[in-house]
């Protein structure tokens, strides 16, 4: 295999963003007909390496060659042109067209006059369906099918041109396991005509089962690259995890208080089903799970964005009911949510303003608002968190992303919460402000708040939480103290790998908060 | 002290650009007109721009909060209708709290289709444009209102009386100013639009009722609207049913002229009374020199587009569009 | 049926129900209302219709295809009044005085190439400078109102050219010209948006901005052709119906740009761009135009017209966003 010339080539490839090092002299070689997995945790720099592959960034240093010539990309197009396609996980179709003008985007077949040549649209765009062996027509309007078949014109685009590698981003997470192994044929089609494949996945299951090769990224660095069949999970975890998984866990202890917050069998609509768990003051609950599996949306249920379709939610034991955010901040419950530029902050709006913003209306002063109280306030959290702006007038999306997330805390940590939920604490940001965000909430719980922090990182969640709640597909699968979990118990946990033992802790936990009423 | 980069200037050219061609065009006239900065000319100025004015800054209002208002003309037209009409019939004392509580009804209206249904604003107003029209058209039975006895009572006083030299309706324009302006920049209320219009999803996720924000400000310009009409009707003592129609494209003319962004979120109160102001003065300026009103239509067209192509090259950091 | 199915059955199908119900209703109440002997149905009636829907109609598919294509014009009224002056005026000009009646086709060219020019400015400057087509075409309908005002100052433009009235009354297969000018515009414009390589690439610019510039398309130069067809039209809407009248006041074609507006968005084309249909902006034209006559018809006054197409507009507003509702699992933003 190492005689051959690789398809695609990434040379010491650095790139930095103000504050961040996002890509430290990063290396891979892809080779014609394999399929090599990139892995890594969420900021390990997975994204940032294939923006640069497809010259949407262009790095500071290294190069990229595909075949044997060095080549500058300067978009996804020129990418394409070189035959570098790239299937990404958010969908960008227009839904209003059909599958044949979608996958043909930009490059419809032309007869005279400027028509679109209708019969070389279809037969073509036919041809690569019966490929893909899915159960729709050329013709149908995209926006009417289903989001997996969706992801499959998505890939079929990848079909249209005579392509060397083909990039797969997390295509199985809106798939069926039947779509999947569609999928898997498809891309073991693409192999044995000798494209060489980069696939993006968290999922190990799917990894072991179709990858060649494993290349591991760890905080933007080349961790090194694994043969799949000589190697399994547990080096490949530890391969990105990297750190001493005993100084990453929380071994902090203190008092816990009374129970804050309990949830009993609560469900919306599908989203998920029978939650039920307890958070004390004075603990930090961590959710773990994968993308979709509803810890999300169980935190903007809490937070009176959704309307459960059944369960209880108690506070302080008393039963509650939540209609909207208004409802949960005047009871003591603060969410920093997932994505902070579009549901955290206003961008154009000051540090300030964004930072009062909850509380504008009890910060008076007479009919107006008490800018020195809201400055006050802004100092406070300023020093407190260590945010580092010019001043309180700059304009929030001029920050940084690990300040921004500060203001977004600081926000919350200002209406003296008595339940804070963190939504995706770290995403996006760098190491540094990163641990620094980890301490602030287990110095938060240190006094006395009741905190549950919901991540896609498992170092994070070991990091911080006392206890961990684990969630596949709407369900609790199973809640694990600090001291029993094990990072295998974790990912099997939420792979949906022991369902059986997840109602028996369910039952657990409920039977202990009743003690405590 | 720092040396001024061409960022800087060009920056600097973008934020404050509307006081700088406000301040050229003043310059410019005075020198061709020496008349132009009589004390005189200039109250009259403003006298003229207040009805355009005081609408502008209820719609100020609406556009921070994201949304549009094109109804505001035939709002307009529907309040100096029914107050003339009632005049006549209850008298005005009982007219003109009539014609407000009448026109913040269609103002609510409109605020609860589009804060409370989410419904586009842009259409949503079109609409109320057509229907507040024939409102206005059936109310007066298609004929000119006219208030029968022009002598016997004291309703002109909003649009022709004075207070201390100065005239009401420039008085009343300043008042709502200050008021709407402090509200907007001061008051919690304020703070809420800013961020319903800046980011709505975030507004939310941090406890602000958006559809209440939203409905407050079609309050707030309906308000103003009615507070036109009066001062309309009161200055005529008799209209056409057709008054305010295309004043909703002026106003909004002013209000982007002024810098606020139809995307929500920013603008003041101060920049849309400058913007009303350049109206007013470019239109009188150029009719001082000699030129006919529709002068003013093209140097307007002008104006906006180089204003708005400004703010937006400030922001990207570029003048030309990076589209393709 | 899923709800979004359930929209595009009734937005494809709502405006020809909607026509219906207008027929019926108006030839029922027409029976107890109607001061005229004539039926509502009257044939003579009906191809009045389609003629009077011209001018609004052949603007209205130029609409369609800005607003399928994400941006919006305002300034169609006051570029119909300029190219209507231009039109009547050009027959005027000594330049063209040795050419007879030849003078006709040179006029209509030179008015449909001032429509052209004027979308074609509003066109680059969206492209160019990134300005919002709204606040655009705001601009430009001062404007090029101020160029109209300019021309002719405040008095109407006159030219009667009786070659070019008869031209415009005459009857061929029992329509008017100007039905065979909407009709023959809303087949191209249909072909432009569903046949042309232009035309797919504009709905995916609408419908996807993002994905159709990854995709290589090029906006600006899509964007800017679809201007100057909707300014062309606007010039061909003026020449249709200015033909027969002959006479242009510098305030003509104020609000059309509304009307125009109502009509596309009756059809049921998306605000946000992306979708819509020739065929169903040809259904909403003919629906105002309908209710215009029918309420005529039975003794209402334009008020009533205005407050019934405005109230209308929202109503279709809200059933649309009856239909789309999403499901109560919902995130309350």
């Amino acid at each position: 295999m190492t005689t051959q010339t690789p398809v695609l080539q990434l040379e010491g490839i650095v790139k930095t963003f103000p504050g961040v090092r996002a890509l430290d002299g990063v290396s891979l070689a892809i080779l014609p007909g394999e399929v090599h997995a990139l892995m890594g945790e969420n900021g390990a720099g997975k994204s940032t390496l294939m923006k640069v592959l497809g010259g949407i960034h262009q790095p500071d240093e290294g190069r990229i060659i595909v075949g044997k010539e060095p080549v500058a990309m300067s978009g996804p197009l020129d990418a394409k042109a070189k035959g570098i396609v790239f299937i990404h996980q958010e969908l960008s179709l227009a839904e209003e067209l059909s599958v044949a003008e979608n996958i043909y985007l930009g490059e419809l077949p032309e007869k005279r006059f400027g028509l679109v040549d209708w019969n070389e649209l279809y037969a073509r765009t036919n041809r690569i369906l019966e490929k893909l062996k899915v159960g729709f027509d050329a013709r149908t309007r995209v926006g009417d099918l289903s989001i997996a078949n969706q992801q499959m014109v998505e890939i079929a685009r990848a079909l249209t041109v005579d392509a060397k590698a083909v990039i797969f981003d997390e295509p199985t997470a809106s798939l069926t396991d039947a779509e999947k192994v569609v999928l898997f044929d498809v891309i073991a089609d693409l192999q044995s005509h000798g494209v060489g494949i980069i696939y993006i996945s968290h999922r190990m299951e799917e990894i072991f089962r179709i990858t060649d090769r494993i290349s591991v990224l760890r905080d933007g660095e080349y961790r090194g690259t694994l043969v799949t069949a000589e190697t399994d999970e547990e080096e490949v975890t530890q391969l990105m995890i990297g750190r001493s998984l005993d100084l990453s866990r929380n071994a902090v202890h203190h008092e816990l208080g009374e129970v804050a917050l309990e949830v009993r069998n609560l469900s919306c609509h599908g989203l998920f089903e029978d939650v039920s768990f307890a958070v004390r003051s004075g603990e930090v609950l961590g959710f773990y799970g994968l993308v979709g599996a509803g810890r999300t949306e169980i935190a903007e249920t809490l937070f009176g964005l959704r309307e459960p379709s059944a369960g209880t939610i108690h506070l302080n034991g008393e039963k509650v009911r939540i209609h909207s955010p208004a409802d949960a901040i005047a009871r003591g419950i603060s969410l920093v949510p997932e994505d902070r530029k579009a549901q955290g902050l206003v961008l154009g709006m000051n540090c300030r303003d964004n930072m009062t913003l909850p509380q504008v209306d009890d910060l008076k002063a007479g009919p107006f608002v008490a800018e020195g109280s809201e400055i006050a306030i802004f100092d406070q959290y300023r020093d407190k968190l260590d945010i580092r702006t010019p001043g309180w007038k700059q304009a929030v999306g001029n920050l940084s992303g690990g300040n921004q997330q500060k203001i977004v805390i600081g926000k919350w940590l200002a209406m003296r919460p008595s339940v804070l939920i963190v939504d995706e604490p770290t995403r996006g940001i760098d190491v540094g402000s990163k641990s620094e965000i980890h301490n602030l909430i287990r110095d938060l719980a240190a006094h006395g708040y009741a905190v549950i922090v919901i991540s896609s990182e498992m170092p994070e969640v070991l990091h911080v939480s006392d206890r961990i709640v684990a969630m596949y597909s709407g369900r609790v699968m199973q809640t694990f103290t600090s001291e029993e979990v094990t990072e295998d118990s974790l990912i099997q946990a939420i792979s949906g790998l022991t369902p059986g033992q997840a109602h028996q802790t369910d039952t657990t936990q409920l039977s202990e908060g009743k003690d405590i009423q | 002290m720092a040396t001024l980069t061409k960022k800087d200037i060009g920056g600097f050219l973008a934020r404050q650009g509307i006081l700088l061609a406000f301040a050229l065009f003043m310059i410019g006239f005075t020198l061709a007109n020496g008349r132009f900065l009589d004390p005189d000319n200039v109250m009259g100025v403003i006298r003229s721009s207040a009805i355009l004015g005081v609408m502008a800054l209820g719609v100020t209002f609406v556009v921070i909060s994201g949304n549009l208002d094109l109804s505001v003309g035939s709002m307009m037209s529907f309040s100096t209708i029914v107050v003339l009409d009632l005049h006549d019939k209850l008298g005005p004392a009982l007219a003109i709290p009539a014609m407000f509580a009448m026109t913040l009804a269609l103002g609510a209206f409109i605020g609860f289709l589009v804060g409370y249904l989410r419904l586009n604003s842009l259409i949503v107003t079109l609409g109320m444009l057509s229907a507040i029209h024939g409102l206005t058209l059936t109310w007066s039975g298609g004929k000119n209102m006219d208030i029968a006895d022009k002598a016997g009572t004291w309703f002109d006083v909003f649009g022709r009386g004075e207070v201390l030299g100065i005239p009401v309706p420039i008085l009343m324009f300043l008042l709502l100013a200050v008021t709407l302006g402090t509200a907007l920049a001061k008051t919690p209320f304020g703070r809420k639009i800013y961020a319903v219009g800046g980011n709505g999803t975030a507004a939310t996720f941090s406890g602000i009722p958006r559809a209440r924000v939203v409905f407050s400000c079609y309050l707030v310009s309906a308000f103003c609207v009615a507070t036109a009409g009066l001062l309309q009707a009161s200055r005529s003592m008799g209209s056409q049913n057709t008054v305010g129609q295309g004043l909703e494209l002026e106003v909004l003319a002013a209000v982007i002229l002024g810098g606020a962004s139809l995307m929500g979120g920013s603008g003041t109160i101060f920049k849309t009374v400058i913007g009303v102001l350049i109206l007013g003065f470019i239109q009188n300026g150029l009719l001082l020199v000699g030129l006919p009103f529709y002068v003013q239509y093209v140097v307007t067209w002008v104006i906006i587009i180089l204003a708005v192509w400004l703010d937006i090259a400030a922001k990207r950091g570029r003048l030309w569009s990076p589209i393709a | 049926m899923t709800p979004g199915k359930l929209s595009t059955y009734l937005k494809n199908g709502a405006i020809w129900g909607f026509i219906l119900l207008e027929l019926i209703f108006f030839t029922v109440a027409g029976q107890f209302l109607s001061l005229s002997e004539n039926a509502f149905m009257d044939a003579g009636n009906m191809l009045l219709l389609f003629k009077q829907s011209a001018p609004i109609g052949i603007i209205a598919m130029g609409m369609t295809i800005v607003m399928v294509n994400g941006n919006i014009d305002l300034s169609v009224g006051a570029t119909y009044a300029l190219s209507a002056v231009v039109l009547l005026d050009a027959m005027t000009w000594p330049v063209f005085g040795g050419l007879g009646d030849w003078v006709i086709p040179v006029a209509c060219l030179l008015a449909v190439l001032t429509g052209t020019v004027l979308g074609a400015i509003n066109g680059l400057i969206v492209w160019k400078t990134g300005v919002d087509a709204f606040i655009v075409t705001l601009g430009a309908m001062l404007g090029y109102r101020g160029l109209v005002f300019m021309y002719n100052g405040e008095q109407p433009t006159s030219h009667l050219n009786w070659t070019l009235v008869d031209f415009a009354e005459a009857q061929f297969l029992g329509l008017h010209t100007a039905t065979w000018v909407l009709l023959l515009v809303t087949a191209a414009i249909w072909f432009l948006m569903n046949k042309t390589v232009h035309g797919r690439n504009a709905h995916a610019i609408g419908d996807n901005r993002e994905a159709a510039v990854n995709a290589g398309i090029r906006v600006g130069p899509h964007m800017m052709i679809n201007f100057m067809i909707i300014g062309a039209l606007a010039a061909l809407s003026a020449v249709v119906f200015y033909a027969e009248t002959g006479s242009v006041n510098p305030n003509d074609g104020e609000l059309y740009e509304l009307w125009v507006i109502t009509a596309v968005v009756l059809g049921g084309t998306k605000l946000s761009g992306g979708a819509g249909s020739i065929i169903s902006t040809f259904g909403g034209v003919l629906a105002i135009q309908l209710l215009r006559k029918g309420l005529a018809h039975i003794g209402a006054d334009t008020s009533t017209v205005n407050l019934v197409i405005g109230l209308i507009l929202i109503a279709v507003l809200l059933l649309d966003r009856q239909l789309n509702v999403k499901g109560k699992e919902a995130l309350k933003i």
